[in-house]
């Protein structure tokens, strides 16, 4: 034989030490109230389930918000609505505990609406508990998102009206609506028999979490007897021929049977990995700089210019990669990057021996115009003694400048020649590399295999490399 | 470890996950979209977590949700967004969690438009949201440092429980530089306050409410001390050109590396001209202007901001009246060139 | 009428007199006291016989720890382990409105809301 008593559960606290002032036997809910019916009922659930210890209890914004003062668990107190939010970020955390989410009617109907929204759809493996009492206790009892048409709340003293605040809204319906969530219910605490249908619907919540099984949502109309101006029986009286009129009970999804458990475990990557799986892993490529045959005082700013999907970015991109594999200083700068999307396009590139200080080009001692309006957009900007360098195949002007070093290449024709017209901006390069001091071909070639892994797009852009190089050194013949 | 050529949005990523933080929780917003991209690819791969919530609001709930069971976690957005985290974050501060959220600030104010602006700086370095607390705020001016301050945000706001925001503007988030990537973190602080759902931690909270005043006093006036021993041990600036400056140039991310350059210009004019560029906004050098200050050669101070002037009052404050403190700023998303600053630093310290 | 085999005890200090168990009780046997406990409220107070154990008082209070249901009494008293001698006892209801017993071992009074403190042979 075994003795059996109902008493206070070890879900909580044997004293309320969290609680402010000389009262910490009771809670602090008003005396009648569905809260603590249903906290009961919870850490009941915990204990008879031996999770009690891995629970981690979410408390919202509301008369709720001092949940913490009571159950004896890890509590993390939310923002106003925000529990699902908080709930994601801890679950995601810590897949083997046990995450309640419990949000009154303001907390997750109103101000939380988005967050239990997405928390639902996304199907997070918690359990939720929406305390519908049709009006905001805490704050005075105000209107609810639930309150009924004509019921009448210190904000709306004439009753709710269709036609000033709507229809009351009705969380179960919209939440089973949703793909994701494996069971919603909508019980009650009224009377002995809805209570006992209320325990099992909150055991079965909680056993789907212990279960993996997914979102589980219990919305439990509840009493207010301070908010709705009653005593405790007449408001228990109240939800049966009225609230429950307006919210009809019942089982509103229940996949729980039929869907398998989710894998939620995680594979944190040890430490020493991480650099590998973060793409960190690369041999740092070592140049014997003293052979490398570049000018001893390397100050070049280049803009690269030319419309969208010419590789004009990533011309910038690889000049800078070389520059950093010469051991130079090297920034890159998109102008400007995020918006872009197709149309023109150009960047700005610096090399420099010294610590680079603005990234931006405005007077370049190279232009790369890769199409007309670029060469005429920037050509007065270059430095007296510069270069252009423009894709004549594609530009039918000259430059006007005749203080820099005009250096036409039909770039897209040979591009085209070679096989592909999308390395003309390395044709480009490859003049540069033949023409500057501040390019030395070898690395060049040696950086190449690093940017095109696939064989045939190596080949081809060698291949336009040393075209361009070709004709580069004839420049400076 | 490797060298890579990377833009300063990734830098940040690469940097949090060698910094151990497992949980990115954000939406998308140009122009720091871009790190959202970088850890959606990043963080499954070493079994973090990368969630594109429904709101900036959800992401940094989601963030105070993982910080609060002891990982580290971020979230990032871009000055309209940044504005929507601020409840978030006094949430954060007022429970003591810390996490690390990059601002990536664009032009404003609404809807503004999404180039470079500095516009920021009141929103994050003072507080933003309500409540007497203060973020850690760190202002990176390089790809490199967008990784070592990304870095350096997680140690902070664990050693001090704060949030900790890396506040960059479009143009360092855009920009590709050379990043040399420091070795993971393998020592962690220990957190004995985290709610892990175990027994040994069953008695934790995780909360911001006082309902007693005396308590809710004692709660502020333990972060005022702490503001306080941050801004002793953590302040951070960098010095150029001072030794023998009459003229000190005050700027913070991308114009620090404009004010560099004419810096350059104007000492070759013979212009004694040098800068002192914070690292940290919050904490803030205000010991160190004060000391400048004081100095005889120093004749006055320039700020120059992206912005309508904002740090400039904390330079004020600092400096105190005793020398002059002169402002210019340019809005909207412009940046001003290299001929402009020179002309306005000249201006600005009556050598034209 | 129902068998008389349980006992409900209340903790008059957590009760609220909010009367849902005084309603809920299916068979009539808890009442609000005249006196108050020292928060302010009338505390439920058991008539002292009639409680079959049934437990719907105990669902239908919002409090944690206001209402004690032993729901099979008579076999509890007989497994009461003395918390004074260690030795197994007997208790024997002294005040079943106030909810106390006597232990049978020791002779000292047992707050019968106390529950958790008490143990059973099992």
């Amino acid at each position: 034989m075994s003795v059996k008593i109902l008493g206070k559960s070890k879900g909580f606290y044997e004293t309320y030490e969290r609680r402010p002032g000389n009262n910490q036997e009771q809670t602090h809910y008003c005396p009648g109230c569905g809260h603590g019916i249903l906290h009961k009922m919870i850490a009941e659930a915990l204990v008879d389930f031996d999770v009690a210890e891995n629970m981690i209890f979410i408390s919202p914004v509301g008369c709720s918000v001092f949940a913490y003062y009571y159950f004896n668990a890890g509590n993390i107190q939310a923002a106003h609505g925000r529990a699902p939010a908080v709930a994601t970020g801890v679950k995601r955390a810590l897949p083997e505990s046990i995450v309640i989410s419990y949000q009154g009617d303001g907390d997750l109907a109103a101000i939380g609406g988005n967050e239990i929204l997405h928390a639902a759809n996304r199907g997070e493996a918690i359990t939720v508990f929406f305390v519908n009492n049709a009006i905001y206790g805490m704050t005075g009892g105000q209107m609810a998102p639930t309150t009924l048409i004509g019921q009448k709340t210190t904000t709306t003293p004439y009753g709710r009206t269709l036609q000033n605040e709507g229809y009351p809204i009705k969380m179960a319906e919209i939440i089973a609506s949703l793909e994701s969530p494996v069971y919603v219910e909508r019980v009650m605490l009224a009377d002995v028999r809805s209570k006992n249908a209320a325990r099992k619907a909150v055991r079965k919540g909680i056993k789907n979490q212990m279960e993996k099984k997914g979102f589980s949502f219990i919305e439990v109309l509840s009493t207010c007897p301070t908010g709705w101006k009653m005593t405790a029986p007449q408001s228990e009286e109240w939800i049966k021929t009225t609230l429950a009129e307006n919210f009809p009970l019942g089982v509103y999804k229940d996949i729980a049977d039929q869907v398998e458990p989710l894998d939620l475990s995680l594979n944190l990557a040890p430490p020493e990995r991480v650099p590998k799986l973060i793409g960190l892993d690369q041999d740092k490529m070592d140049f014997d700089t003293a052979s490398m045959k570049l000018a001893a005082d390397i100050d070049q700013e280049i803009k690269i210019a030319g419309f969208g999907g010419q590789g004009v970015l990533s011309l910038g991109v690889w000049l800078s990669e070389i520059g950093m594999r010469e051991d130079l200083e090297v920034s890159w700068i998109p102008s400007y990057g995020p918006e872009m999307r197709g149309g023109t396009a150009n960047c700005h590139v610096k090399l420099s021996r010294n610590k680079i200080g603005s990234p931006l080009v405005t007077h370049p001692t190279v232009l790369v115009a890769m199409n007309r309006p670029s060469l005429e957009k920037f050509e007065a900007d270059v430095v007296e003694g510069g270069a252009i360098v423009w894709d004549s195949a594609l530009i039918d002007v000259e430059p006007q400048r005749t203080d820099v070093r005009n250096i036409p290449v039909p770039a897209t024709r040979i591009a085209k020649e070679i096989g592909n017209s999308r390395v003309s901006n390395v044709v480009l390069l490859g003049v540069l590399a033949g023409f500057s001091d501040f390019l030395d071909p070898l690395v060049v070639q040696r950086v190449l295999p690093l940017i095109f892994k696939k064989k045939h797009l190596l080949e081809i852009n060698l291949k336009a490399f040393e075209v361009g190089l070709g004709l580069g050194r004839e420049l400076t013949d | 470890m490797a060298k890579q050529f990377v833009k300063g949005n990734e830098a940040i990523v690469k940097g949090a996950i060698l910094a151990g933080c497992r949980a990115y929780y954000g939406y998308p917003i140009t122009p720091a979209s871009e790190i959202a991209h970088a850890a959606a690819l990043y963080m499954p791969m070493v079994g973090g977590t990368f969630l594109q919530a429904e709101s900036e609001i959800a992401a940094i709930n989601m963030v105070y949700g993982a910080s609060g069971t002891g990982i580290r976690a971020m979230t990032a957005s871009s000055s309209p967004g940044f504005s929507l985290k601020q409840e978030g974050l006094s949430y954060l501060a007022g429970a003591e969690l810390p996490c690390v959220v990059v601002d990536i600030t664009r032009g404003g104010p609404g809807l503004g438009n999404i180039a470079p602006e500095q516009a920021d700086y009141h929103q994050v370095v003072k507080g933003g949201g309500h409540g007497n607390y203060k973020n850690i705020v760190l202002a990176p001016n390089s790809a490199q440092e967008m990784c070592d301050l990304t870095m350096l945000a997680f140690e902070l706001s664990d050693r001090y429980r704060n949030p900790a925001v890396v506040l960059a503007d479009g143009f360092i988030g855009q920009m590709m530089e050379p990043v040399d990537f420091p070795e993971p973190v393998t020592e962690f602080p220990e957190k004995t306050w985290a709610v892990r759902g175990v027994d040994r931690d069953r008695m934790n909270l995780v909360s911001s409410i006082e309902l007693d005043p005396d308590d809710l006093e004692r709660h502020n006036q333990k972060l005022q001390r702490k503001y306080e021993i941050i801004t002793n041990n953590d302040t951070r600036y960098e010095e150029y050109q001072l030794d023998d400056a009459e003229y000190v140039v005050v700027g913070y991310g991308i114009v620090s590396r404009l004010v560099h350059t004419a810096i350059n210009q104007l000492r070759d004019e013979g212009v004694k001209v040098g800068m002192l560029r914070p690292i940290t906004l919050m904490p803030y050098p205000s010991k160190r202007l004060s000391e400048l200050a004081a100095l005889e050669q120093v004749k006055a101070f320039s700020v120059i901001e992206l912005s309508n002037g904002q740090m400039v009052d904390d330079v004020r404050l600092a400096v105190n009246g005793t020398k002059p403190v002169e402002f210019y700023g340019r809005m909207g998303g412009n940046v001003p060139s290299i001929k402009e600053l020179v002309h306005e630093i000249k201006r600005m310290m009556r050598v034209l | 009428m129902a068998k008389a085999r349980g006992l409900v005890a209340v903790n008059v200090e957590e009760c609220k007199g909010c009367n849902l168990c005084v309603v809920a009780c299916p068979v009539d046997v808890l009442h609000l006291a005249d006196s108050f406990n020292t928060h302010g409220y009338s505390p439920a107070e058991y008539d002292g016989e009639g409680c079959t154990g049934c437990g719907v008082c105990y669902y239908a209070c919002p409090e944690p720890g206001a209402i004690t249901v032993y729901k099979n009494w008579a076999e509890a008293q007989e497994a009461y382990i003395c918390q004074v001698k260690q030795v197994p006892s007997k208790l024997t209801v002294v005040d079943s409105v106030k909810g106390i017993a006597k232990c049978e071992a020791c002779g000292k009074d047992v707050i019968l809301s106390n529950f958790s403190n008490l143990s059973f042979a099992e």
